[in-house]
């Protein structure tokens, strides 16, 4: 146990620095704000003016009458509310940008992706045969942006999905329809006095995340491939270690790929790179926090410098010229930590502006010159840089796994498929599966719940997918490279020596997590592992989760028939009747839950026994971790070596 | 994949499709884009290319778009730290290989350096299914290795292929520890039916070299096929794995996954590596890895057991010396053990208690006279066989009796009359099954290596070779081969078995006055048996496993179009497994008694072919002719301009009148498709009096391969006469006259035919 809440020596250098600094961070605020014990529980009702009511001790009811079970569901509700919008817009400005593009306005912006443009094409029934890639994307773009503000039907990809699982939420009336509709629903539901049954607020929370994972973010990632290239494998580092003591270091942080793109295309040019060496650089390094780290990690292997409490971190090094944001998980804190070092914060999105902060507003239709005009300020900082101490502490990752690429590196261009996958679950060589996705949250020790996890799993021959910081929370221990097979399970390794990939497979973003939705109804229709998400030896789990976003994706994985297990606490502690209904109610519904649990052993525990427990289910052998392990070059080595000696 | 593995095969990759380039510029700048490129006797030009990429390589020129293909398959060698995955990418390299080894091919054979010249003391035997003992194939010294197997084969196993007779084929590449072992590993595949192809060498020593030495019979009669010597001519075995899926699959060039698919699912064939693998080896490896086939080295390789390109485990290393066992011969038995057990081959091997190896891979071979102990029938000896339904107490199952002198009163090289008389009893016997039983002893016999089979009846010819006389070969063999072979094969309707051999003269004659009397009998049964006579057709699917919509629907009257299923077949095939692939059909109601519908046929097609065909006439090719899968004996194809049909056999590689040979003919005729105008058939359908009875039977017959002329001379000349056009095999064409339609007319004026007359077919 460090002094710190952190389990990486990085982020426990920077803050040694900032203790003796006495500079403030999320890991001092945590100890020094406890949170709300009422609303920490979701006992909290401040929907109508005659509270806020707590619904503690023997206050039962609010002032209205409602309970502590309709409070906690309606809360519950919201956030999911707020974390499908936050994706949800993200995805529509992806398809604003595509419908520019496709109008030949959007300055640097390109169709990059033709194959990925007429897949997305095919799944919306837009015709392509003949047809340029622009009169394509334009339809594609009008398509997707119709499903924002559609008000009866469904969202385009609910046809995605298994037939099983859009029978259930066709039985049960959650299909989504459009994803403005769902949310608007929500906060109309959740108004002072119109909702008051929890099982019903629930069940249209379940819709309204479903809006977010098969609508928003599924769009958001598509379209992103389309517009910026679907990813592929690519290596790189990670963690503080990457930024440079002798180049201008810019970081981007936020979320969306459209600023991020531009930046690394700027970064890249000539003139700039002569321009930061007029300025003593020897070059412009640039390197991502959260998400836009992911984007631009997966499409172009720029190095991240560290997830979400890594933000603050990173201004302490003072190593760092510029941090540029748009937006999502951006603390207003940076702005007052960059005022003791030389870092200009840049805000850029008008969606998302800081007191304190530089606004430069990113202008899509001249974006390049936008970029160039950012990172030109980032150069001309670069001669204020005082005392640097960045910490020499980096890792080395394999990153870029889009569902297609999955589906490629299983049999290549003409035998592709996720029949290995399903193969080596069904003979356990690979027990099963698990996603592990998500935050940092400062109430936990950063990282520690994601590391062991994904460590464990992988030991005990569970495949893992990893997205957002939990991604970039596992890459900093080196879990997501190749290397890490000394440490797998027999048979997991024997996979993925065949395949060469590491145990633990970055999938992108937060938005990406809609490529496992991809993979796993891929993995449900292959063949060999039931029908539908809800029968694969699978689990979701997000061991510090911190935001509303992460509420959403965990509940439309449920809605999607998954074990969704999250970590830190419950926001619905505080009503058994809520607590039961996304647990029992909802695998009695949809064949996933939710539950809450803070110990990631036993999130460990009951993922395992989930895991062997769909493998019973589904009559596959037990797991037994030594019953492979012949496969690989470690006996060829041998041989060879013996060969080399003789001679 | 291993990184191992990976590397070394996408260096491999790499370095052929450079050379391919390099060869092809060359042979550009030497012969010219318009030089043609031909395999032998194909229609399916360089066919791993056409079937992988739609591209129809004929010329020189069309090279250069395939190689392009091949260069954007490679990949970049994955690094030694934090490397990038590498399957994918090692199967698309191995895609690049075979490009690459069937284009230098393709370049060889347009400068006529394939199939490779045998330029050691080796020789092997050409030529399909032989008709007379005598019969010497070309090759000797000065000949040629194989090459490409060509369409003809291909169809001509196709029976086999499909009923698992023959479950798959080895690519063996390499070279054996010892010639010894070559012989056993090779006796060992063809003992389970397995074809062989033979190609590549270790340090220029091929296995090729070793089955040679050892005076090994090579060539598609005894199911083991040298391609050539070096690793390039394995790119055959994908060729015919590839035409598999083409031929009785119904798959078109450029349907890359399915045929893939279709060979991973239907195709049971594996690798196997003997001695050192190259880069090249890895290399064509992963290009095999892509149809499903495993690879097995018999040295230390990285293995790759986790499953899903393949039905089970990629690549297997054996070292050869490390096999357990008391010497090389058993190991090289335990080393096709398993390679038969990762390819998930399920055969059923039946111990036949004879002194010589066993198999249908013996089936073809032939004795020659220089090499023959003794014969029986044939010029100037008697032979017959004759099996006869008994009553169980007349039968002692398993009792084989020798009624005469044996083997060792004759001299080397002489003859001797004998009569093999087969008793069979059983609960489900009937005295129908008799003929069909009867006709097994052919294939039975002419399992046992060094002996020889030839006709049937009382015309049945013979042969034991010297090296089988030697290993102990003698007359009561002959019974423990068919008392084990109808117990295995015929058990459901075979309780009890007992054969006797009779060489006394006396005998002889006695027991085959009783068979002539029977096989008479049979004849006038056959000749009775109608299509009205029965209530019930029988259904064959045996296809279906390669050629998924196609039902045959076989009556008295109409026999299977691969000619080896006739209506009495079919009904013992349903008595020996009851959900098998040959099924009764009840006629039903006839709807059409002309064109042959019948409401009840009707339903099953449909059923059978999963609604790819709703309705079939037995009698008409013009209108919903039954499907074909790709094993037909005979295609027929109307001529229009002649107001009727020409029919053309499969060992027939002319050009017809349609301006097709058989095999560009049976692209269109085969996969289950219905293509009124078009139909394969077997042979003795032709003489049929249902044969095309709507469309006016066999006086639509305008042109008819020599060969099927002179071999059915008999047949067709009683079918002419029963026709009422006795002199009607004069007036049909042959390939020795007309090849095309404006030759064809004249001949048909000329000689009256019959066709010119009939109603008009259109």
């Amino acid at each position: 146990m460090t002094e710190f809440k952190t389990i990486d020596p990085a982020a426990v250098e920077m803050l040694k620095i900032a203790a003796e600094e006495n500079i403030s961070t999320a890991f001092s605020r945590a100890e020094e704000v406890k949170p709300c014990p009422i609303g920490e529980t979701g006992a909290c009702c401040k929907i109508c003016f005659m509270g806020p009511c707590r619904l503690v001790g023997k206050t039962t009811r609010g002032v209205c009458g409602a309970d502590v079970h309709t409070v906690a569901a309606r809360n519950f509700a919201r956030m999911v509310a707020g974390g499908a919008s936050a994706h949800s817009d993200h995805g529509r400005d992806l398809a604003m940008t595509l419908l520019h593009v496709a109008k030949g306005e959007g300055q640097g912006y390109r169709i990059r992706d033709v194959a990925k443009l007429h897949a997305v094409a095919r799944y919306m029934g837009i015709p392509t045969d003949g047809r340029t890639k622009e009169e394509i994307a334009l339809d594609v773009a009008t398509e997707a942006l119709a499903n924002f503000g559609r008000q009866t039907g469904q969202v385009t990809y609910v046809t995605r999905a298994t037939k099983k699982r859009q029978e259930i939420w066709k039985k049960l009336g959650i299909v989504p329809r459009g994803v403005d509709r769902e949310v608007v629903e929500t906060l109309h539901r959740t108004h002072e006095g119109v909702d008051l049954d929890p099982e019903n607020i629930l069940r249209h929370a379940l819709r309204t995340s479903l809006a977010d994972g098969w609508g928003g973010s599924m769009l958001a990632t598509d379209i992103g491939d389309i517009l910026f290239g679907t990813p592929a494998p690519i290596s790189t580092e990670i963690n503080l270690g990457v930024l440079k003591e002798d180049q201008v270091n810019i970081i981007v942080h936020g979320h969306e790929p459209t600023l991020s793109e531009m930046i690394v295309a700027a970064a890249q040019d000539p003139e700039l790179i002569a321009y930061a060496k007029s300025k003593g650089a020897k070059g412009i390094n640039l390197a991502g926090i959260c998400c836009t780290g992911n984007e631009i990690l997966m499409r172009h292997g720029i190095s991240p410098a560290g997830n979400f409490l890594h933000q603050e971190l990173a201004i302490i090094t003072g190593a760092v010229e510029a941090m540029i944001v748009d937006v999502q998980c951006i603390m207003q804190a940076l702005a007052s930590l960059a005022e003791n070092y030389h870092t200009k914060l840049i805000t850029t999105s008008p969606k998302a502006k800081i007191p304190g902060a530089t606004h430069i507003e990113f202008d899509e239709s001249r974006a390049l010159d936008s970029a160039k005009e950012i990172v030109r300020t980032a150069i001309d900082n670069y001669p204020n840089r005082g005392k640097t101490r960045i910490p020499p502490i980096k890792n080395r990752l394999v990153a870029g796994f889009s569902h297609e690429y999955l589906n490629y590196m299983q049999g290549g261009i003409y035998r592709g498929s996720f029949r290995p996958l399903n193969d080596a679950i069904v003979q356990g060589r690979i027990r099963g599966a698990a996603g592990v996705v998500g935050c940092n949250n400062a109430r936990v020790p950063q990282d520690e719940g994601i590391y062991n996890l994904v460590k464990e799993f992988v030991a005990n021959d569970v495949l893992v997918v990893v997205t957002g910081c939990a991604a970039t929370g596992s890459a900093k221990y080196g879990l997501l490279s190749p290397e890490i097979w000394a440490a797998t399970g027999k048979g997991l390794r024997e996979v993925c020596e065949a395949v060469g990939v590491p145990p633990v497979l970055h999938l992108g973003s937060c938005v990406d997590n809609s490529r496992i939705l991809t993979v796993l109804t891929q993995m449900a229709t292959e063949g060999g592992l039931g029908e539908d998400i809800d029968d694969l030896p699978a689990v979701g789990i997000c061991p510090e989760y911190m935001c509303e976003k992460a509420i959403a994706i965990g509940t439309y994985f449920v809605a999607s028939g998954a074990y969704v297990l999250f970590g830190v606490h419950s926001p619905v502690s505080a009503s058994d009747v809520v607590t039961r209904l996304m647990t029992e109610g909802w695998e009695s519904q949809v064949g996933g839950k939710l539950e809450f649990e803070p110990d990631w052993r036993k999130i460990l525990e009951k993922s395992l026994a989930h895991i062997d427990k769909k493998r019973e289910k589904l009559g596959l052998v037990p797991w037994d971790p030594n019953r492979f392990g012949k496969s690989g070059d470690a006996v060829m080595m041998e041989y060879l070596k013996t060969v080399a000696a003789s001679k | 994949m291993s990184r191992y593995i990976a590397t070394r095969a996408i260096r491999g990759a790499t370095a052929l499709v450079y050379e391919a380039e390099q060869l092809l510029n060359k042979a550009l700048k030497e012969l010219g884009p318009d030089t043609p490129v031909q395999f032998t006797n194909t229609a399916y030009y360089l066919p791993v290319i056409l079937g992988l990429t739609g591209i129809e390589v004929a010329k020189l020129g069309d090279m250069p778009k395939v190689l392009e293909r091949a260069k954007a398959l490679l990949h970049p060698i994955p690094k030694d730290q934090v490397w990038l995955p590498y399957l994918g990418e090692t199967l698309d390299s191995g895609i690049a290989t075979l490009f690459a080894a069937e284009l230098i091919e393709g370049i060889r054979f347009a400068y006529g350096e394939q199939p490779e010249k045998i330029t050691w003391g080796g020789k092997i035997a050409k030529g399909g299914s032989f008709t007379s003992p005598e019969f010497e194939g070309e090759g000797g010294n000065g000949g040629t290795l194989n090459g490409p197997i060509d369409d003809i084969q291909l169809r001509a196993w196709g029976i086999q292929l499909v009923d698992g007779r023959m479950p798959g084929f080895a690519a063996i590449v390499g070279c054996a520890k010892s010639n010894e072992v070559a012989v056993e590993i090779v006796r060992q595949l063809q003992q389970r039916n397995i074809l062989v192809f033979l190609s590549g060498n270790v340090n220029g020593r091929s296995i090729i070299h070793q089955l040679m030495e050892e005076g090994v019979e090579l060539g598609y009669d005894t199911y083991t096929v040298p391609f050539g010597t070096d690793t390039l001519s394995a790119i055959y075995a994908l060729g015919f794995a590839t035409r598999s899926a083409l031929t009785f699959g119904g798959m078109k060039g450029g349907m890359a996954r399915d045929i893939l698919l279709y060979n991973k699912y239907r195709v049971f064939a594996f690798v196997l590596a003997l001695g050192e693998v190259d880069d090249l080896k890895y290399a064509a490896a992963a290009g095999a890895i892509n149809y499903g086939f495993p690879v097995i080295a018999d040295t230390v390789i990285p293995q790759i057991l986790p499953t899903g390109i393949t039905s089970y485990e990629h690549v297997i290393s054996m070292p050869f010396d490390e096999i357990p066992g008391e010497n090389d011969l058993e190991r090289a038995k335990r080393l096709v053990q398993r390679c038969i057990e990762v390819r998930g081959v399920k055969i059923k091997v039946t111990e036949v208690p004879i002194p010589v190896p066993y198999g249908s891979a013996f089936e073809g071979e032939r004795v020659r006279r220089e090499d023959m102990r003794i014969e029986f029938g044939g010029k100037k000896t008697r032979c017959f066989e004759y099996l006869r339904m008994a009553n169980f107490d007349e039968v002692e199952d398993g009792k084989v009796t020798v009624v005469g002198p044996g083997i060792e009163t004759v001299p080397e090289g002489g003859a001797m009359d004998m009569g093999i008389v087969v008793e069979v009893a059983g609960r489900k016997m009937q005295e129908d099954f008799e003929p069909v039983l009867e006709r097994q002893i052919h294939y039975f016999i002419n399992g046992a290596s060094g002996i020889q089979h030839i006709g049937q009846r009382d015309i049945a010819w013979i042969r034991i070779s010297k090296a089988a006389a030697e290993k102990g070969f003698n007359l009561e063999h002959f019974g423990k081969i068919l008392v084990a072979r109808f117990h295995a094969d015929f058990g459901a309707i075979v309780d009890k078995i007992q054969v006797t051999i009779y060489t006394d003269p006396k005998k002889i004659e006695e027991w085959l006055a009783k068979a002539r009397e029977a096989y008479n009998y049979r004849n006038q049964r056959l000749a009775d048996m109608t299509d009205e006579s029965v209530e019930e057709f029988y259904s064959c699917t045996l296809c279906q496993s390669f050629a998924p919509n196609h039902v045959c629907v076989v009556s008295p009257e109409r026999l299977g179009l691969c000619g080896a299923y006739n209506w009495l077949d079919c009904k013992a095939s349903y008595q020996i497994n009851p959900t098998g692939p040959n099924q009764p059909i009840l006629k039903g109601k006839c709807l059409d008694p002309v064109k042959g519908y019948f409401d009840k046929v009707n339903e099953f097609v449909q059923s059978a072919s999963h609604g790819s065909v709703q309705e079939v006439s037995m009698y008409s090719i013009m209108e919903n002719p039954m499907t074909a899968c790709g094993c037909f004996e005979a295609i027929m194809m109307v001529i229009p301009e002649a107001n009727g049909f020409m029919v053309v056999s499969r060992e027939d590689p002319s050009m017809t009148p349609a301006g097709m040979t058989f095999s560009t003919l049976a692209g269109v005729a085969g996969g289950g498709l219905q293509t009124p105008g078009v139909m394969g058939v077997g042979k003795y359908f032709l003489v049929s009096r249902k044969f095309i009875a709507a469309d006016g039977g066999l006086k639509r017959i305008v042109w008819m391969s020599s060969l099927l002329k002179e071999t059915m001379a008999e047949e067709l000349k009683a079918a002419a006469a029963r026709e009422g056009d006795p002199d009607l095999l004069d007036k049909i064409a042959d390939e020795r006259v007309a090849t095309t339609v404006d030759e064809l007319l004249p001949y048909l004026e000329e000689k009256g035919h019959p066709a010119l007359t009939m109603p008009p077919l259109f």
